[in-house]
């Protein structure tokens, strides 16, 4: 995964190499000649908040006069810092991450903002509506230790993480436009699933991993950082999506001090056990204690679990679905659904596939840095020896010539280690993708679901109806009527009501999926081509602005070494 | 092909007064052609050395030989032995991994060696009038190949080359027996200094030059990841269709083509940068050989010297006893005083010529060094401008794509 979060070991590594090379002499002509319109000497490492505004002090930062100018650059909207009503073309400086600060730092995204939205960038950008200047901005914090007093049945023991989640909005329905709660992920667990049940069928943004093993294997602290980013992206992007920035379940998440009123989801073992307990009473009870289920209930999926009959109704259904040799009642006809389906399990493979591709790539760019940065060192190392006890004027020529290599082959990994650090910015917009996907995935096993339940109702409808009509003929034989069977089948026949009842709700519901499925899939498709236009020509001016300024360090040392082609045998 | 010319201080100027006086002398010669000669195990590469030339000692103004590397080696260590004192010129190491051998990139590499190899003979002023250089450049194969063999083995050696051998060996034993295992070694403070220097060079040297070789595989890498990507992203243009589609098979081209260019900067980069620190390091490695050398002289004439001292003695006991043997005696010592001056000479050679060419080695390193930098950066910024003009000509079409 190219996450940010590897950044700061690649960043460990690369500083004690960095340390080494900067305490040997190297010139101060190295500021100096950094190429280029350097106009912009901002720096990242104090216009970055990480939320909890602890700021990454650079071990380079000093020996250079740029890194420590505040970001008050008026040309460069890109580069001004934390306000919330920030231009919703800026990239997401605030996330950045924040080392990289020595030499001129440049963000070379500065001609393509008007490609993007504020929409686009769900991630990490103040989200912005496009008419009215609406803003829902959140961050997370300070992260706290804290005990759990109530459940702890080892004095002491119990101890969980809250963070501190402050929200800064306009939009009316919050009382206020500044506040903040604290919350633990398990709050969150709950604010995930309480929203995919009331917003089926709708591209939900998927909440960070519980990453058990994780928790296990990485250092606390890291861990617990690693965590903290990941809630932050994660209420950021349920902030940016038009719908569901005005739920209430979020609302509640945001701003309801104390204990979350929501309701907490059971373990699945609970809810299996509670649908155990009420089986008998569904297969064997009266009827009319069947028919008190609620109709209603069908609009959520049967997989809640506590409705093991229904389970088992449905999972029959489906079963002859595939298998059976009759047509559904009804089905999935929407063409152009099932066009964009296929489309988009397309797009998946493919994008996983780009996706890895440009890890590699990212990568492979770190590399040549590093090992440009560790010739650069090696020819340091050299200079001084040949330098130290030169007898010979020839030595000390070779000396020189030696110093600006290794000087330049210095300023490349610079060079190379941020356009890394924006490479990996603009194509994590891939990964981000993916996200995405199994969000709208989703959204369609959500009408999947949906349609299921409609097609298992439908059966029994049928299948009650068959009934019926042998237990009459049956009882129309019998002269003077059949008194059990006539009771029978006004039971059945009030199943029947009852089931009906239920198929309509259930149709309902999955009309209600169907029409957010496509509401969804018109707003993803006009996200996707701005954030992909996006992400496109950043990756290309940032490639092409790094190369140029490359290319001028290395055309000051060809001209200067010029004087030794000409003598070529 | 490396053109001598007759040089005001006499520094690489071939001596030729026979030569005439219109033309000046020249010497050039190049190393082409490889070919694979014969199969499976007994598989070699053989070279053509073209040789033109205008001096007399030489038969005709251009000939054509074929060469294989182990003839290459016969005459290293044939100047190595005449020409002690000089820094012979290094040759390219013997391949030790099976399947490169053979590989086009390890082919060309060792032919652009072997030519610089015998063009740097033919520019010094005194391994160019080597017999042994002669041989190697004119002889036919057959020539070639007996004078290959001959010279191994201890058979072939001059008596007085064996006596001095066997008596380095005696004089080994006297000293562990009596305890005087240390070798002597000269107490020259200058001269302890540059062996100093040598031996550190050459760990630096391999150091740059294991980064150097490193950064050619980055470019590889690079290159190949950049080929991948473009490859991905152009399927993923494929699925994807529209103005989107046809921005990221855009994308996917050019990656595809900057992968090309990174490929050719790695084998310039090799040839170029990498190459010459190798070069270098082998350089360093040869002067090794020649310290060795040097120190083998001094010790000679040491031992020698010991020995004369102790002849001397032995005289002077055998004349006051007025013994028979006092004449063989007398007749030894001399002969042992005049082999005293020839090792003090020969010693006294290397010294010298060592001095003129220790200059020489700075002088021609840093113009080695300086030009390997030139094209070093020259092809870094050649690349940088690649890389930079392809992403730059294709924002007009994504800008136009993005709105369509």
């Amino acid at each position: 995964m190219m996450d940010f979060e590897n950044q700061g070991f690649e960043e460990a590594h690369l500083h004690a190499s960095r340390g080494e090379m900067e305490s040997l002499a190297l010139d101060d002509d190295d500021n100096n000649s950094n190429s280029g319109n350097d106009n912009n000497p901002s720096s990242r490492s104090n216009g970055v908040s990480n939320g909890d505004g602890s700021q990454h002090h650079h071990p380079l930062s000093s020996s250079l006069p740029f890194a420590e100018i505040p970001t008050t650059d008026d040309d460069d909207p890109l580069l001004s810092s934390s306000s919330p009503h920030q231009n919703p073309n800026s990239f997401n400086s605030l996330l950045e991450p924040p080392s990289y600060a020595d030499a001129v730092f440049r963000s070379f995204d500065g001609d393509h903002g008007k490609q993007i939205n504020g929409h686009g960038h769900g991630a990490v950008s103040t989200s912005y509506l496009s008419p009215s200047s609406n803003y829902l901005k959140i961050s997370v914090t300070d992260p706290q230790k804290e005990q759990d007093l109530n459940n702890s049945l080892v004095p002491g023991g119990n101890t969980f993480v809250t963070y501190l989640i402050t929200t800064w909005t306009n939009l009316p329905e919050f009382n206020g436009t500044e506040f903040s709660v604290r919350r633990r992920f398990r709050d969150v667990v709950t604010l995930s699933d309480r929203l995919s049940e009331s917003y089926r069928g709708y591209f939900i943004p998927l909440r960070p991993d519980k990453s058990v093993v994780e928790s296990q294997v990485m250092q606390k602290q890291e861990f617990v950082e690693q965590r903290r980013m990941g809630l932050e992206k994660y209420l950021r992007k349920l902030a940016a999506h038009p719908v569901i920035r005005r739920s209430e379940e979020l609302r509640v998440f945001l701003q309801v001090q104390g204990k979350l009123p929501l309701m907490k989801t059971t373990d699945v073992a609970s809810r299996m056990l509670d649908g155990a307990v009420n089986l008998p009473k569904q297969l064997f009870g009266e009827s009319v204690v069947a028919a008190a289920v609620d109709p209603n209930d069908v609009s959520q999926p049967a997989k809640g679990g506590r409705d093991l009959l229904r389970l088992f109704k449905e999972l029959r259904q489906s079963v002859a679905n595939d298998w059976g040799g009759t047509k559904p009642p009804v089905v999935e006809e929407d063409k152009e659904f099932l066009e964009k389906r296929n489309k988009m399990q397309d797009f998946e493979q493919e994008l996983s596939n780009v996706s890895l591709q440009a890890e590699s790539l990212v990568k492979a760019q770190q590399d040549m840095g590093e090992t440009l940065g560790q010739l650069g060192l090696a020819f340091v190392k050299l200079t001084k020896f040949e330098s130290e006890e030169a007898n010979f004027n020839s030595q000390k020529v070779r000396a020189a010539d030696m110093k600006n290599v290794a000087t330049s082959a210095v300023k490349a990994t610079r060079l190379y280690r941020e356009l890394n650090a924006q490479t990996v910015r603009h194509l994590d917009k891939l990964h981000e993708y993916l996200g995405v996907i199994l969000a709208v995935n989703n959204a369609y096993s959500d009408r999947s679901n949906a349609l299921l339940t409609v097609q298992t109702l439908l059966s029994e409808l049928a299948n009650l109806n068959s009934r019926i009509e042998k237990l009459e003929a049956a009882a129309s034989k019998i002269f003077g009527g059949d008194r059990s069977r006539v009771r029978k089948i006004e039971e059945l026949k009030e199943t029947m009501r009852v089931t009906d009842e239920a198929k309509n709700c259930a149709v309902r519901e999955y009309e209600r999926i169907k029409e957010n499925n496509k509401n969804e899939l018109e707003r993803l498709d006009k996200e996707r081509h701005d954030d992909f236009f996006g992400m496109l020509k950043g990756f290309v001016v940032n490639q092409a602005g790094y190369a140029e300024k490359m290319a001028s360090v290395w055309e000051t040392v060809a001209s200067e070494t010029s004087g030794y082609a000409a003598t070529s045998s | 092909m490396i053109t001598t010319q007759r040089s005001p201080t006499g520094g690489g100027g071939l001596q030729s007064p026979r030569s005439p006086s219109s033309q000046p002398p020249f010497l050039s010669i190049s190393v082409t052609d490889p070919a694979k000669m014969g199969n499976g195990v007994q598989a070699y590469i053989s070279y053509k050395v073209i040789t033109k030339t205008n001096l007399p000692e030489y038969q005709g103004s251009e000939k054509i030989v074929i060469r294989r590397y182990t003839d290459f080696v016969w005459l290293r260590d044939r100047l190595f032995e005449k020409y002690k004192g000089i820094f012979i010129p290094p040759l390219p190491e013997k391949s030790t991994v099976e399947k490169f051998r053979f590989s086009a990139e390890f082919i060309e590499m060792r032919r652009q060696a072997l030519d610089t190899f015998v063009n740097r003979i033919a520019l010094h002023h005194e391994l160019q009038q080597s017999e042994d250089l002669r041989t190697f450049l004119q002889a036919d194969e057959q020539t070639m190949e007996r004078a290959r063999s001959q010279d191994t083995g201890i058979f072939k050696k001059k008596p007085s080359d064996l006596m001095s051998i066997f008596r380095g060996v005696q004089s080994k034993v006297t000293d562990v027996v009596l305890g005087k295992e240390k070798p002597v070694e000269e107490s020259n403070p200058e001269y302890d200094k540059f062996k100093k220097y040598i031996f550190e060079l050459e760990d630096h040297l391999a150091e740059a030059q294991k980064h150097a070789y490193r950064l050619v595989k980055r470019h590889r890498e690079l290159g190949q990841s950049l080929a991948d990507f473009g490859k991905a992203i152009k399927l993923l243009g494929a699925c994807e269709g529209d103005a989107l589609g046809t921005a990221f098979s855009e994308l996917g081209a050019k990656s595809e083509l900057l992968s090309i260019k990174l490929q050719r900067e790695a084998h310039h980069l090799l040839m170029n940068f990498e190459e010459p620190l190798k070069d270098y390091v082998r350089a360093v490695q040869s002067i090794k050989g020649t310290i060795a050398e040097r120190a083998n002289a001094f010790r000679q004439q040491c031992e020698l010297a010991e020995t004369i001292k102790l002849k001397e003695i032995d005289l002077n006991k055998m004349r006051l006893i007025r013994s028979e043997k006092m004449l063989d005696a007398e007749h030894e010592y001399e002969e042992l005083k005049v082999e005293g001056q020839e090792a003090t000479r020969r010693f006294e050679t290397i010294v010298k010529l060592m001095n003129e060419e220790i200059v020489r080695f700075q002088d021609q390193k840093t113009q080695d060094m300086g030009r390997a930098f030139h094209e070093f950066a020259k092809g870094q910024a050649r690349l940088a401008n690649a890389i930079a003009d392809a992403w730059r000509s294709l924002l007009p079409k994504l800008d136009s794509l993005s709105v369509s």
